[in-house]
């Protein structure tokens, strides 16, 4: 199974109470799988400056003095705001392959969640309400976020194995399904040169992704063409700096539900998901088209609503 | 008319009620209020009792239903009224994947939109929709009706036996071994019947039947490709 909620905010007075919908949402799927969760907000950016989300299992020692650590091998300023195992490091933009291998020299144990102007990832092996609780989304705002709670299949129930999967500078995935050549799609990715750290299936669901945007794709051209490339069944929900986007394989068993009001768009897994959102009674309600790539960004025509690619 | 507010009651204890009641019960009208997309309302129902939900329904409302009318005042999710064997469901917004899957018999009314797997399996449940239905509708569809006055996804009726498909809309495709069929007399009656008893208006004269073409009942090495 798994559970996958998406919440894309229209009305910027709903932006500080994202963190505490986007919970309140993913704690109703937590029957969906119980083994890890995680959440992804998009909290804006700050001028000249891009964040790195990182995890340790020994936090207390591994994020002691960090900041000064870091900003010592590469000579500029850091800041760093711990929350229970992650840390969000504050980093000059343009920084982040640096701030990678002098996090690796450090301490290769530390495990980078996120990277991105806006974006910070949190996720642990739990419940829903225990990983939302330990990083405190419910204070977070922002102006879109997704989530997902994991009910493992494929690899192992780990903090990598997770979602959501960062799969470039402010992209990120969440999936519910499975996918079955993921084998053979891995090892055709790392002769490509791709790093993919696990053996889990999602991750190399967003590093084909990566790659074809790599490549020259736009995210909608990457997901019309995973369409082609993924064997098996997916709901994806993708975040972007700007938005979010969702694609289901064409066979489409994987459930999804998406209501859209004057005031934001939103995806569950299940309808339950959404009855606390603010009107939801007048929303438009619908289950996204199979094979059909949906986007929906800040930067859009007025129009919200736009097929990709 | 009873009313059970289910976030207060629970599941079990709705549903235990309504297991309760017999063919010759009294309290004959019953309301389910704040459904919240809960799974499994209304499930397993054994009496001619109706059963009113207000709001949108998630798993498996009304399945295996008995005797009993269940209105969703709302939309379904996957699977409602799955293996009905007799009785109504009406579902006044869109329903969900694999409406009436395995429906034994008993008629589904959908005033919107239904999803992929319509009637998958369908062995004799009547199932209208009067908005389109998804792909791989009727999926194997062994007995009974499925009506619609909207269009088909693709693959309707794939690898189906003798349920038979009416559509007054387009047909995106048809399934393996699915083809169009003449409309008899016979054809139009039953129509006329079963959307009167759906209470939908429509001429059954603007639909066209679907059913199976009967090449796939034995193993032929010259359909191997279509299996």
């Amino acid at each position: 199974m798994c559970g996958i909620v998406g919440l894309f905010l229209k009305d910027k007075s709903l932006e500080p109470k994202l963190g505490e919908m986007l919970s309140s949402m993913l704690i109703t799927m937590t029957d969906r799988g119980p083994d890890s969760a995680g959440i992804a907000i998009y909290g804006g950016e700050a001028n000249g400056k891009t964040k790195m989300a990182i995890q340790s299992d020994r936090p207390e020692q591994a994020f002691e003095k960090l900041d000064a650590r870091l900003g010592k091998i590469m000579g500029c300023t850091v800041s760093s705001e711990v929350k229970s195992t992650h840390a969000v490091l504050e980093i000059p933009a343009g920084t982040t392959a640096s701030a990678r291998a002098a996090l690796a020299e450090l301490d290769p144990l530390i495990r980078v969640m996120s990277r991105g102007d806006s974006l910070e990832i949190y996720k642990e092996v739990g419940l829903p309400k225990d990983v939302a609780a330990r990083f405190e989304i419910e204070k977070m705002s922002g102006s879109h976020g997704i989530g997902h709670t994991r009910m493992a299949t494929e690899s192992a129930v780990t903090t990598m194995g997770a979602h959501p999967f960062n799969t470039g500078d402010d992209q990120c995935l969440v999936h519910n399904g499975s996918l079955s050549n993921h084998n053979s799609l891995r090892r055709k990715l790392r002769r490509e040169g791709v790093h993919i750290e696990t053996e889990n299936d999602t991750e190399v669901g967003a590093a084909y992704l990566t790659w074809k945007m790599q490549n020259g794709a736009t995210l909608g051209e990457a997901l019309e063409s995973s369409l082609e490339d993924l064997d098996g069944f997916f709901t994806f929900v993708v975040g972007t700096k700007d938005g979010f986007g969702v694609v289901r394989d064409p066979i489409a068993c994987k459930p999804a539900v998406m209501a859209e009001t004057d005031q934001y768009v939103a995806f569950g897994s299940e309808y339950r998901a959404l009855v606390d959102l603010p009107g939801i009674e007048d929303a438009r309600v619908w289950e996204p088209e199979p094979a059909t790539v949906y986007f929906w960004s800040h930067d859009a025509a007025p129009t919200s609503k736009e097929k990709a690619a | 008319m009873q009313t059970i507010d289910l976030t207060e009651v629970g599941l079990r204890e709705t549903n235990a009620t309504l297991h309760a009641q017999s063919g010759d019960t009294n309290q004959t009208v019953w309301e389910i209020i704040n459904p919240r997309g809960s799974h499994a309302i209304a499930c397993g129902l054994n009496a001619p009792i109706e059963v009113t939900v207000r709001g949108s329904t998630g798993y498996y409302c009304a399945g295996m239903n008995q005797q009993a009318t269940v209105n969703i005042d709302g939309s379904a999710g996957p699977g409602t009224g799955e293996n009905i064997m007799s009785g109504k469901i009406v579902i006044e917004g869109d329903a969900s994947q694999y409406l009436g899957a395995t429906g034994h018999g008993g008629l589904i009314v959908v005033k919107g939109n239904a999803s992929s797997r319509c009637g998958i399996s369908m062995k004799g449940v009547n199932i209208v929709v009067q908005g389109n239905v998804g792909h791989m509708s009727a999926f194997m569809g062994q007995s009974g009706n499925l009506v619609v006055l909207g269009d088909a996804g693709d693959a309707l009726g794939d690898s189906c036996y003798e349920a038979r498909f009416f559509v007054r809309g387009e047909v995106k495709s048809l399934g393996a071994d699915c083809e169009k069929k003449e409309m008899r007399p016979e054809h139009i009656a039953f129509l006329k019947e079963i959307l009167a008893e759906a209470e939908i208006e429509a001429d059954p004269s603007e639909f066209t039947r679907y059913g199976s073409a009967r090449n796939l009942y034995n193993f032929d090495v010259d359909n191997a490709g279509a299996y």
